[in-house]
C-alpha cells in the first residue's frame, strides 16, 4: 500500500495548502470542545473579560459540585435515567439485530426480501418525530408516562441495526459454515449461538458504540414524556440552561459532565468507530 | 410370555424410536421453516407497535379534533386545510428548508474537500481523521450550549472576533432570521462535517489510483482530476449523504431550541422555529394533538419531496460537468 503510494506522486501528494486546510480544520473541530472546558473550568467573572480567558482556570471542581446541587437541574437522576436508558436500549438494538441479521444472511424464508426492503425503506422515515402525538397517546393510555420504559421502548425499533447486522454476517459466516452446522444435527438457535455469535462480534461492538451515542444524545422524546424532576441528562442541561442561563459556568460544567461517556468511547474505541463508519460507508 | 416380553418390549422401543425420529424430521423442519420468522419477530414486533402503529394512527389523529382524554370529534381534513393557511406554519417551513439549505451546501462541499486531503499521503493518519469526527463526541444539545455561548451579545467569542476587525456594534445573533439561521447551520455544520468527509474518504480509497495515474500522464490538473473523476465516482455516496443530511435538517430540533434558551416557539417572532419545534409547540403547549399529528404528515410529505428534489439534483451533478 505504502509502496505504490510513493509510487504516485500528483494527486496524492500533501501541499502547503492542503496542510494548512487540515491544521485550520483540527482546530476548528477541537476548539469548541476546549472552550467549553475553559468555561466550566473559570468563574462567571473571567468569562466577562475582554480579551475572553483562553486557558482553563481552576474552578472545575466547585462548578460541577454546583451542578449536582443545581435545585431545578436534577443532575443526577438525569446520569442515573440516561445510563439506565442508554444500556438497555443499546443491549436490546444489539441483541435484536444479531437475531434478524442472522435470519436475513443466512436463512432462507419467503418473503425475506420484501421484508428486508420494508427495513431499509422505514429507515428513511424519522418514525420518533413523525409518531409523536401517537406515541405520547399510547403511552398516557398505559399509564406509562415519565416511566423509563416509555422512553425505552420506541427506541428499540432500529432498522439499521437490523441492516448493519445483516451485512456484517453476511461477510463474517460463510453459508457453508452454516450448512455444516445444520449437517451435523445443530438447530437453529443452536446455530446462531455458537457458530454466527462468535463470529459477528466486532459488528456488535460497533453497532454497541454507535447505538450508545445515538441514544444518549437523545433529546426530543425524551424530554416530552418524562416530568421535569425525572429528566436525561440532555433535558438536564437544557433545565440547566433555561434556570441558569447567566451562570455560563454552571451550564458549561454540566455540559462537560454529559459527554465524559461519549469522551471515554471515542478514546477507548477511537480506531473502531472510525473503522465502523467507513466499512459502512462503502457498503451502503 | 416370556419371550414375547423382550420382543414386545423390542418392537415398542423400534416402535418408539421410530416416532422419535418422526418427531425430530417434524421438528427440524418445523425449526427450518419457522426459526427463520422466530428470528426477525423481535425486531418486527417492535416496529409494528412503536413504528408502524404510530405512524398510521398520526393519520387518524389528524382527521380529528383530539384531546388526550376527552372527546375526539371527527373533523375530516379540516386540520389541514387550517394547516396550508397558518402562516406560523409556513413560516416554520421556511426557516426549516432555509437552515436546511444554509447548514447542508457548505457543509457536504466542505466535507468532499476534506475527505480529498485526508486522502493524500498524510502522516498522523488516524489522530487526524479522529480530529475532525471529535465534534460527534459532543452531544446536539452540547452543541446548542456551547454554540450558544460563542454567539452571545455580550461577551460572546465571535462578536469579540468580530469586533477586533472592526465590527463595533455587537449583532445580537436570536435577533434577525439571517443571523439566527447562520448560528444554527455552524452549529449543524461543525458537529456532521467531520463525519460526512470521513464517509467520503471511505468511498475515495474505493477508487483504483490507475484513473489518477491515467489521468495524470494526460495532463489533468489535480483539481480537474478532482472534479471529472472523484466527485462522479462518488455520486452514489454523495446521494446516500444527501438523503442523510436531508432527514437530519427537515426533522432540525435540540439545537435551534437550545439557541432559544429552552423553549419551542424559536425566537420571539417566530424567526428561527423550525417545523418539528412547530410539532411539538401545537401538541404539547397548546394541546391541539390533532393540529399537530396534520403537521407531522406534511412534514413527512416535504421530506419526501426534497429528499426526491435532492437526490434528482444530485445525479444530475457529474453529468453537466463531463
Amino acid at each position: 500500500m505504502t509502496a505504490i503510494q510513493h509510487n504516485t506522486p500528483g494527486v496524492f501528494k500533501a501541499g502547503v495548502l492542503t496542510k494548512v486546510m487540515l491544521a485550520f480544520t483540527v482546530i476548528l473541530s477541537i476548539f469548541p470542545i476546549y472552550w467549553m472546558i475553559i468555561i466550566a473550568s473559570r468563574s462567571n467573572d473571567d468569562v466577562h473579560d475582554v480579551p475572553p480567558p483562553f486557558l482553563p482556570g481552576g474552578n472545575l471542581g466547585e462548578n460541577i459540585k454546583a451542578v449536582f446541587e443545581a435545585e431545578n437541574a436534577h443532575f443526577l437522576t438525569g446520569i442515573v435515567n440516561s445510563v439506565i436508558i442508554t444500556s438497555a436500549v443499546t443491549l436490546a438494538v444489539v441483541a435484536i439485530s444479531t437475531l434478524a441479521g442472522f435470519a436475513f444472511a443466512s436463512l432462507h424464508f419467503r418473503g425475506r426480501n420484501l421484508l428486508l426492503l420494508s427495513i431499509v425503506l422505514t429507515m428513511m422515515v424519522p418514525l420518533q418525530q413523525m409518531g409523536i402525538v401517537p406515541l405520547y397517546q399510547m403511552m398516557v393510555t398505559l399509564g406509562w408516562t415519565n416511566t423509563l420504559q416509555a422512553v425505552i421502548l420506541p427506541f428499540l425499533v432500529n432498522g439499521f441495526g437490523v441492516f448493519l447486522m445483516t451485512q456484517y454476517t453476511r461477510q463474517a459466516v460463510p453459508r457453508e459454515l452454516v450448512e455444516a452446522a445444520r449437517v451435523d444435527g445443530a438447530h437453529t438457535g443452536r446455530i446462531w449461538w455458537s457458530v454466527v455469535l462468535p463470529a459477528v462480534r466486532p459488528g456488535m461492538a460497533v453497532l454497541s458504540i454507535q447505538t450508545f451515542m445515538l441514544i444518549w444524545n437523545e433529546f426530543l422524546w425524551p424530554s416530552i414524556i418524562l416530568r421535569a424532576d425525572n429528566p436525561t441528562v440532555q433535558v438536564a442541561i437544557r433545565m440547566l440552561n433555561e434556570k441558569y442561563s447567566t451562570n455560563y459556568v454552571l451550564v458549561f460544567a454540566g455540559t462537560a459532565l454529559s459527554i465524559i461517556p461519549l469522551v471515554l468511547v471515542f478514546v477507548f474505541f477511537g480506531r473502531q468507530i472510525v473503522s465502523g463508519l467507513m466499512d459502512g460507508a462503502v457498503k451502503s | 410370555m416370556s419371550l414375547d416380553l423382550p420382543a414386545g418390549r423390542a418392537g415398542g422401543h423400534r416402535r418408539r424410536r421410530g416416532a422419535v425420529r418422526v418427531r425430530r424430521s417434524f421438528l427440524s423442519r418445523l425449526d427450518i421453516h419457522a426459526a427463520p420468522y422466530l428470528f426477525v419477530s423481535p425486531y418486527f414486533v417492535l416496529f409494528a407497535l412503536f413504528g408502524l402503529f404510530p405512524l398510521v394512527f398520526t393519520a387518524w389523529v389528524s382527521l380529528h379534533d383530539w384531546q388526550l382524554a376527552g372527546d375526539k370529534d371527527w373533523v375530516g381534513l379540516a386540520n389541514y386545510g387550517e394547516l396550508l393557511a397558518d402562516e406560523k406554519f409556513w413560516n416554520a417551513t421556511y426557516n426549516t428548508v432555509g437552515i436546511f439549505f444554509l447548514a447542508t451546501v457548505p457543509q457536504l462541499l466542505l466535507a468532499l474537500l476534506l475527505a480529498n486531503a485526508l486522502n493524500k499521503r498524510l502522516r498522523f493518519r488516524l489522530a487526524l481523521r479522529l480530529s475532525v469526527l471529535a465534534p460527534i463526541v459532543t452531544s446536539v444539545v452540547a452543541v446548542g450550549v456551547i454554540f450558544s455561548q460563542l454567539y452571545a451579545r455580550d461577551y460572546g467569542l465571535i462578536n469579540w472576533v468580530l469586533g477586533l476587525f472592526g465590527m463595533d456594534d455587537p449583532i445580537h445573533w436570536q435577533n434577525a432570521k439571517w443571523s439566527s439561521w447562520i448560528a444554527i447551520s455552524t452549529m449543524v455544520d461543525w458537529r456532521w462535517t467531520g463525519y460526512n468527509a470521513i464517509i467520503y474518504l471511505a468511498a475515495m480509497q474505493t477508487i483504483s489510483r490507475d484513473i489518477y495515474e491515467a489521468a495524470a500522464l494526460d495532463g489533468a490538473s489535480s483539481r480537474r482530476q478532482f472534479w471529472q473523476i472523484t466527485v462522479p465516482l462518488l455520486k452514489p455516496t454523495i446521494i446516500f449523504t444527501v438523503i442523510v443530511s436531508t432527514i437530519g435538517g427537515f426533522t432540525l430540533y435540540a439545537e435551534p431550541v437550545i439557541f432559544g434558551g429552552g423553549s419551542v416557539s424559536g425566537g420571539t417572532t417566530g424567526q428561527f422555529q423550525t417545523v418539528a419545534m412547530f410539532i411539538v409547540k401545537e401538541a404539547f403547549r397548546d394541546f391541539e394533538y390533532g393540529y399537530a399529528a396534520a403537521a407531522a404528515w406534511v412534514l413527512f410529505l416535504l421530506i419526501l419531496i426534497a429528499a426526491l428534489i435532492n437526490y434528482a439534483i444530485t445525479r444530475g451533478l457529474g453529468r453537466s460537468s463531463r
